[in-house]
């Protein structure tokens, strides 16, 4: 089984950030703030890279939705290991409502398009949280998920994928083309070195709009406030049990 | 004070406050692909690194905080701030001037407080090969040492462990290495040129009867290879449960290093301590871990004589 794997990464906040949250309750501060690769993302091209390098996969072909700066996101992934990138021009007000829903039909129409045999993604975004995108594209296309991976092992009749789930591990085998996300103990991707950094300077970004591909980018949903998690309340010393179990019935938790 | 600032990719440079620590640097780096390649072990703070001269394992290869401490902003004990190499400069290299970035790189605090350090960056090794090797004795641990030095091998990291600690490594990671004196070695380059480095390395220390030559390219194994090395100070530790590890830490030139070490090691015999070794042997340089009953002062006793002996 050969062919081209598509990666979609997405460009976040980095990790290391203290997040602030906008004065007007609109939104975090983004503005001057370092970004980088989800790190699910990262996960995920590793996996793609890997596979290329076994040679079970010919090409591996990275996306990314947004404004110019995806593309920045783009040539570390490119960096990394991938042979071309697709950067879908999305910004101002459709980035801003840019969810989920709409990434995973970008995905697909972009799956049709390149004949990709293999989707494989991040589980979730390290903003948003959502764990939506890799489920809703399978879904899309009509195509068997192999979520939460923590190993990928493609065999003659299909992908054998171990899950994590809340359980433990539960071990399945899809059939192919599917869609993979990448959970934290798939791989540890590797760091984008500064030789590769500027070959990649080479590689192809071709760009794309999403009308291009006939999605509507209206969202569903409306943002209606965003406030930090409430301050952590000071605890309190008791002396003994007894002062303990008072004081919870007191505060109605017992 | 906890901010990264002014990195310049093209430069190799960057400046960092006191609460940036080296970890923390590296992660912000990594889309960079570039890296602060000094390592003492810990995470520790950068500026304090500055203030200590760290060395650590890739000192043979990358220097130590002297050789890429670009410049500092120093606060004095009268309150002046001062800033070694001029404010906002970050030369490659300078003639003017007194270098007066030395000067405070290891003062420990003694002359100023560095409120922020200017440090060189490194790009990030294309491929990392990681290795190990077993010796009959020290001496051929050292002559091997030496002779990849003068091969020209570029490498990157050389450790050393006694078979004391070998001991103590096996048992704490469940590991079966010989236990004999032994060699860590890792290489930084490009594919071809690590094929290169890894075949001269090889054959110096088979030339010295070195045996199990190992070596690894990818990250699980490397990691494997090395846990002995990591982990030598817990695995010191835990030689004897219950007691502490006192640190030494000698520097010598690299031509005296076996003599040194067989001497300590018949000195840590008749003085009837425990004391694995350890060491950046590319350097020079090698810990003695001195595992010490807390609640037995004539062993304290003891090990206070013999790491004054040491150090003379």
């Amino acid at each position: 089984m050969s062919g081209r794997v598509l990666v979609g990464v997405k460009r976040v906040i980095d990790y290391a950030v203290k997040i602030r949250v906008k004065p007007d309750h609109s939104g975090v501060v983004t503005d001057g703030v370092k970004h980088s690769m989800n790190p699910f993302c990262e996960i995920a091209v590793e996996e793609a890279v890997k596979l290329k390098e076994k040679k079970l996969m010919k090409e591996v072909v990275v996306v990314s939705c947004g404004p110019q700066q995806s593309q920045e996101t783009i040539r570390t992934a490119l960096a990394m290991g991938a042979d071309r990138g697709i950067h879908v021009e999305v910004s101002g007000k459709d980035y801003e409502t840019l969810g989920p829903l709409q990434v995973s039909k970008i995905l697909a129409a972009l799956a049709k398009k390149e004949d990709a045999q293999l989707i494989i993604l991040g589980k979730q975004a390290i903003d948003d949280d959502c764990n939506q995108t890799g489920q809703m594209t399978a879904a899309l296309l009509d195509w068997p998920q192999g979520t939460f991976a923590s190993e990928v092992s493609l065999e003659k009749d299909g992908i054998k994928v171990v899950r994590e789930i809340d359980g433990g591990l539960e071990t399945i085998k899809i059939s192919t083309p599917a869609v993979l996300t990448a959970d934290l103990r798939l791989n540890t991707p590797r760091y984008a070195t500064l030789p590769n950094i500027m070959k990649a300077k080479k590689k192809k970004i071709a760009n794309v709009k999403p009308a291009d591909l006939g999605v509507d980018l209206t969202s569903r949903l409306e943002v209606l406030r965003v406030d930090e998690p409430p301050q952590r309340q000071a605890g309190m010393k008791v002396e003994t049990v007894d002062d303990l179990v008072s004081k919870l019935k007191d505060a109605g938790k017992v | 004070m906890d901010q990264i600032l002014d990195l310049h990719p093209e430069d190799f440079d960057v400046t960092v406050e006191p609460a940036v620590t080296r970890k923390t640097l590296n992660a912000y780096l990594r889309d960079t692909g570039l890296w602060f390649p000094v390592d003492p072990g810990a995470d520790a703070s950068l500026c304090g690194m500055a203030a200590t001269s760290a060395s650590g394992t890739n000192a043979v290869r990358y220097g130590t905080m002297r050789e890429n401490v670009i410049n500092l902003e120093v606060v004095l004990a009268d309150g002046t701030i001062v800033h070694t190499a001029g404010k906002g400069r970050r030369p490659r290299k300078t003639s003017a001037g007194y270098n007066l970035t030395n000067l405070f790189v290891g003062s420990e605090g003694t002359l100023g407080i560095i409120t922020k350090t200017t440090l060189r960056l490194y790009g990030i090794p294309e491929a990392t090969v990681s290795a190990v090797c077993s010796f009959a004795s020290v001496q051929a641990a050292v002559d091997s040492t030496v002779q990849i030095l003068q091969a020209g091998v570029p490498i990157a990291r050389i450790e050393f462990l006694d078979d004391v600690m070998m001991d103590a490594c096996n048992r704490f990671s469940s590991l079966s290495y010989p236990v004999v004196p032994t060699l860590f070695l890792e290489f930084h380059g490009s594919e071809r040129s690590l094929e290169e480095q890894v075949n001269v390395t090889e054959e110096i220390t088979q030339s010295n009867e070195g045996s199990d030559f190992q070596w690894a390219r990818d990250a699980e194994t490397r990691s494997r290879l090395w846990r002995a090395r990591h982990d030598a100070w817990y695995a010191a530790q835990a030689l004897r449960p219950g007691c502490k590890a006192y640190s030494t830490d000698v520097c010598v030139p690299l031509s005296r290093l076996p003599q040194i070490i067989v001497e300590t090691k018949e000195d840590l015999m008749e003085s009837k301590l425990t004391g694995p070794i350890a060491g950046h042997v590319g350097d020079g340089n090698f810990h003695c871990l001195m595992v010490v009953d807390p609640s037995d002062p004539d062993e304290l006793h003891r090990v206070h004589l013999f790491t004054e002996r040491l150090a003379r």
